[in-house]
C-alpha cells in the first residue's frame, strides 16, 4: 500500500516538469513555430530559478527567476526564427547548445549548494487521508499549477477567439496575414509562453524535484517534452495522458531495476520514444483526411509590405 | 492622353452626375524597388455597378486590389472612401468601412470548420452562437448552402468559394471584390455565382470583378477598367467592345493565331490506357476508377475538369511517379509500361509536362542547362559515360530559346528567375525538342500571358501535326476548344468518354464536369482499346 502510494507520488513529480514544458510548446507548435529549444530553455531556467531561490531564499522569486530566463532564451529564438525567417529547427538545436552551455556557466557557482524544497500543501484530515491523501492534497504547488495551466490552455485554445486565431495561424499563415492578423506578433506570444513554461518547468527541478543544482540536470526532459506534444497529437486532453504515462515510463524504470526486472535501463529510457514513433504511426494510418500537426508546423512567414 | 482618356470614360458623366463614387483612386502608385507596380492608376467605382478589372498576369491588379483592402500601402497616390480620403490600416479597417473582399486564392484554414473559418474573417463582437445563426441565414438568403460545422478539406472548391463570398456577405459590404472568381469553377457553378452577383448589385452593392475572361466580362459588368504592365490602359463600357478589342488593349497588341494544320493525319495508337484503377497514395488524394482510353498519333485529347478531380493523380500514373501493379494499365508506343519507371518510359518516347512550373517542372535553383538535363538525362545524348555533357545541355537551352522565344537575362538563368509564361515556353520547348512520340501535358498555359500561350499552344498543334500523341490536361475549355481533337472530362477520378471537339459544347462539358453523365451508357464504357 505504502509502496503504491510512494510510486504514484513519484510519477507525479517526475511528471509535472513534462507536463508544464510540453504545454508551452504546445502552444508555440499550434502556432506554427516549432522550438526545438526546449531542453536548452528548461536548464537555464533550473540554473536561474534555483539562483533566483538560492540568493533570496523565495521558491516563488526562484520560480519566477526561471519563468523570466526561460523568456528571454524564447525572445533569441523568436529574433532568429520570426524576425529574420531563419530556419527553424536549426535555430532550435543552436537554443539548445547555447542553454546547455549558459546554464553551466550561470550555475557554476550553486554548485553543491542545497535549498530547502518547494513546501507542499497540508489540509489537516484529507491529507491524511491513506493512498490518496498525500496524492490530491498533498502537492506543491508546481503540480497544482501545471494542472490548472493545461486547463487554461485548453480552454484558451478551444474557447476563446484569441485561441482560434493563433490556430489560424498555425494552420495558414499566408490566409491569417491575408485576413489582416498579424501573424508574427502572435507567433512571437506564443514563444513566448513557450519559453516561459520552459523555463518554470527547469525551475522545479531544483526547486522541488530535487534541492540542488547539478549541470545538465534536465536530462534529455526537453526533448520528451517535444516528442510528448507529438504524442499527444497536438490535443491538450492527450497531452496530460502522456505526461503521466511518461513520467511513470520514467519511475518504473528506476523500479524495476529495483525489483531485479531483467530489462535494460536504457530500453526504459528509450520508451518515451518508441511510444511517440509508434502514435506517429497509428494516426497517419487511422486519418480520414485533414491534417494532424498544425498545418503550417516550421515553416518561416515573411509578410511582404 | 489624360483628356482624350477622360472623354472616352463613360463613368463621369450619365447616371452618375452629380454624385461621388464609391471608391475612387487617385494617382495610386505602388512601388517595390525599381519596379512599379501600379503606376498612377485612377478608377471610380459606382454603387449598382460590377465594375471588371482586366488584364495580364502581372498588369497589377492583384496590387492595385490588395491596396484598396488596405493589405498593401499604396507608395503615392490616395484611396477616396465616399468623397473622404482614407489610409487603411489594414484589412480590419477596410471591412469595418464596407469593403469586402473574395480571394482567388482562398484564405481559408483547412483544418477549421466552416464556421470558424467565417469567425476569423469577422470582427468578433458577436458571440460564437450568433455568428452561426447569422451564418446560416446569410447562406440561405442568397442560395449558397453551408454546413458550419464541416472542416474545409472535406469540401470542394466550389463550396470553398461559398464560404469566402458568405464571409464577405456576413459583414454587409457596400463594396465587395472579387479576384478571379471562376477560375476554378464548373461552367453552371459560374452562373449559379452571376446570379449571386446581380443581386448583390440590385441590393445597390459595387462590385470589383478581376478576370480575364473576357466573354464572362461582357456578360457580366457594366464598367471595365484595363491595366497593362502596371498601367491603367482605359476604363470602357465592355458590352460595346468586343473581345478582339478588349484583348489588344489587354496585350498591347494582337495575339497571333493559333493555326491547326490542315491535313493532320492519326497514325498508330501510341497512349492506352487500359482499365487503370489507382488507389490514392495522401490522405486528400483521389481514387483513379477504370480509367481507359486511347491516343493516335496526330491527335490531341483534351482532358477537361474541375482541379482535384483525379487530374494530378492521372498525370503521375501516367508519367510513372507513381506505379501500377498491372503494366499493361499503360501501354506506350506498343509497350506495357505500368510498372515502368519515368526514364524507362521516357526512353520509350514519352515526354512529360507537369502543372506546377516551379518544383515539378524544374528545380527552381539550378540553371536551365540543369534543368535540361534533369528530364533529358535518359534519352538526349546529354551524358557520356556518367559524365554531364555540358555543352549538350546548354545547346539544348539555346535551341528552346531560339524556337519558343524564351526571354531571359542571360544565357543560362536559375529556373525560378524566369517570369511564369517564358519557364513555361522553355519546358514546353525542352521537352517538345526530345521529339516525343507521346506528350502528356498538364494545364500548359496556367497563369501564362496571352502572347506565350499561343506560342505554347501552336507548338502543341505542330508537335502532333508531326505524328505525336498529345494528352492536355487543363481546366480551360476555351484552350481545349482551340487546339484538342477530342475532350474527356475527369470527374471523382472517373474519365468520361471523349466527345469529338465539335461536338463538345460548353454544356455538355459543365454537365460532365459537375458530375452529371450525358448518356449513362457511354461514361461507364469508355472506347475500347
Amino acid at each position: 500500500m505504502e509502496l503504491v502510494e510512494a510510486i504514484i507520488l513519484s510519477v507525479l513529480a517526475a511528471s509535472t516538469p513534462l507536463l508544464i514544458a510540453a504545454t508551452g510548446e504546445l502552444v508555440t507548435e499550434r502556432s506554427g513555430v516549432l522550438n526545438l529549444g526546449v531542453e536548452g530553455m528548461m536548464i537555464v531556467g533550473a540554473a536561474c530559478g534555483f539562483g533566483g531561490a538560492w540568493l533570496t531564499g523565495s521558491i516563488f522569486i526562484g520560480a519566477l527567476s526561471g519563468i523570466i530566463a526561460g523568456t528571454l532564451m524564447s525572445l533569441i529564438f523568436a529574433l532568429m526564427a520570426l524576425g529574420l525567417a531563419v530556419n527553424q529547427v536549426a535555430t532550435g538545436l543552436a537554443l539548445t547548445i547555447l542553454g546547455i552551455g549558459l546554464s553551466g556557466l550561470i550555475g557554476a557557482g550553486f554548485v553543491g549548494e542545497r535549498l530547502t524544497p518547494a513546501a507542499q500543501l497540508h489540509i489537516p484530515g484529507l491529507t491524511d487521508v491513506p493512498l490518496i491523501g498525500r496524492v490530491l492534497f498533498g502537492q506543491d504547488a508546481f503540480v497544482y499549477f501545471s494542472i490548472a495551466l493545461i486547463i487554461g490552455v485548453w480552454w484558451f485554445l478551444y474557447r476563446t477567439r484569441a485561441g482560434l486565431i493563433l490556430r489560424a495561424c498555425g494552420d495558414n499563415h499566408v490566409s491569417a496575414h491575408a485576413l489582416g492578423y498579424p501573424v508574427l506578433r502572435i507567433r512571437t506570444l506564443a514563444v513566448m509562453f513557450g519559453g516561459a513554461c520552459a523555463g518554470l518547468a527547469g525551475a522545479y527541478l531544483p526547486l522541488a524535484y530535487t534541492p540542488f543544482f547539478i549541470p545538465g540536470m534536465t536530462a534529455g526532459r526537453g526533448w520528451i517534452a517535444l516528442a510528448l506534444v507529438v504524442f499527444a497529437s497536438w490535443r491538450p486532453g492527450r497531452l496530460v495522458i502522456g505526461a503521466y504515462l511518461f513520467g511513470a515510463v520514467t519511475i518504473l524504470q528506476l523500479h524495476a531495476q529495483g525489483w531485479g526486472v531483467g530489462i535494460p535501463s536504457q530500453f526504459m529510457s528509450a520508451l518515451p520514444y518508441l511510444a511517440t514513433v509508434v502514435v506517429l504511426v497509428l494516426l497517419s494510418r487511422a486519418r480520414t483526411g485533414g491534417s494532424t500537426a498544425p498545418a503550417a508546423l516550421g515553416t518561416a512567414f515573411v509578410p511582404d509590405r | 492622353m489624360p483628356a482624350l482618356q477622360r472623354m472616352l470614360d463613360p463613368t463621369p458623366s450619365g447616371p452618375h452626375s452629380g454624385e461621388s463614387p464609391l471608391l475612387r483612386t487617385v494617382g495610386l502608385t505602388k512601388r517595390y524597388g525599381d519596379f512599379l507596380a501600379n503606376d498612377s492608376i485612377d478608377i471610380d467605382v459606382w454603387p449598382k455597378e460590377i465594375h471588371a478589372l482586366l488584364g495580364e498576369n502581372g498588369a497589377g491588379k492583384s496590387t492595385l486590389v490588395k491596396a484598396i483592402y488596405g493589405l498593401i500601402q499604396p507608395s503615392a497616390g490616395e484611396i477616396r472612401w465616399q468623397g473622404e480620403r482614407i489610409v487603411l490600416s489594414g484589412p480590419a479597417e477596410a471591412r469595418s468601412r464596407g469593403i469586402g473582399m473574395v480571394f482567388q486564392h482562398f484564405s481559408l484554414f483547412d483544418n477549421l470548420t466552416v464556421a470558424e473559418n467565417v469567425a476569423l474573417g469577422l470582427d468578433g463582437k458577436e458571440s460564437f452562437k450568433d455568428m452561426s445563426a447569422r451564418l446560416e441565414q446569410v447562406s440561405k438568403t442568397y442560395g449558397l448552402p453551408l454546413d458550419p460545422k464541416r472542416e474545409v478539406w472535406q469540401l470542394s472548391v466550389g463550396e470553398r468559394q461559398r464560404i469566402e463570398i458568405v464571409r464577405a456577405l456576413m459583414q454587409d459590404p457596400k463594396f465587395l471584390i472579387l479576384d478571379e472568381p471562376t477560375a476554378v469553377l464548373t461552367p453552371q457553378e459560374a452562373d449559379q455565382l452571376f446570379v449571386v452577383l446581380e443581386r448583390l448589385k440590385a441590393e445597390g452593392r459595387a462590385i470589383l470583378y478581376i478576370s480575364h475572361k473576357l466573354e464572362e466580362v461582357k456578360r457580366l459588368c457594366d464598367t471595365a477598367t484595363i491595366l497593362r504592365g502596371g498601367r491603367k490602359i482605359q476604363t470602357c463600357n465592355p458590352r460595346l467592345e468586343t473581345a478582339a478589342s478588349l484583348a489588344r488593349m489587354m496585350v498591347g497588341g494582337e495575339i497571333k493565331e493559333v493555326k491547326p494544320a490542315a491535313g493532320r493525319k492519326t497514325t498508330i495508337p501510341r497512349l492506352v490506357v487500359n482499365d487503370l484503377t489507382l488507389a490514392p497514395d495522401e490522405a486528400h488524394g483521389v481514387r483513379l476508377a477504370h480509367i481507359s482510353f486511347e491516343l493516335k498519333g496526330g491527335e490531341i485529347l483534351g482532358i477537361a475538369g474541375v482541379a482535384g478531380n483525379g487530374q494530378d493523380e492521372l498525370f503521375a500514373a501516367l508519367s510513372g511517379e507513381r506505379l501500377s501493379k498491372d503494366p499493361g494499365t499503360i501501354v506506350i508506343e506498343g509497350v506495357a509500361a505500368g510498372h515502368l519507371s519515368i526514364t524507362k518510359r521516357r526512353k520509350l518516347g514519352a515526354a512529360f509536362v507537369p502543372e506546377e512550373r516551379l518544383g515539378h517542372g524544374t528545380a527552381p535553383r539550378m540553371k536551365l542547362s540543369e534543368n535540361a538535363l534533369l528530364t533529358g538525362h535518359a534519352a538526349s545524348g546529354m551524358v557520356n559515360h556518367g559524365f554531364i555533357d555540358t555543352a549538350a545541355t546548354l545547346k539544348t537551352v539555346d535551341k528552346a530559346t531560339e524556337t519558343f522565344d524564351v526571354r531571359k537575362a542571360k544565357r543560362d538563368p536559375e529556373a525560378a528567375s524566369l517570369s511564369g509564361g517564358n519557364l513555361q515556353k522553355f519546358i514546353v520547348g525542352r521537352e517538345i525538342l526530345r521529339n516525343p512520340a507521346v506528350l502528356v501535358v498538364s494545364q500548359p498555359t496556367w497563369g501564362v500571358d496571352a502572347g506565350a500561350a499561343a506560342v505554347i499552344r501552336q507548338a502543341l498543334l505542330d508537335l502532333a501535326t508531326a505524328g505525336a500523341a498529345v494528352l492536355v490536361t487543363s481546366q480551360d475549355l476555351d484552350e481545349l476548344a482551340e487546339i484538342a481533337d477530342r475532350i474527356a472530362v475527369m470527374f471523382h477520378g472517373r474519365l468520361s468518354a471523349p466527345l469529338e471537339a465539335s461536338e463538345a459544347t460548353r454544356e455538355k462539358l459543365g454537365l460532365l464536369m459537375g458530375g452529371s453523365s450525358l448518356e449513362p451508357k457511354e461514361a461507364a464504357h469508355a472506347v475500347g482499346a
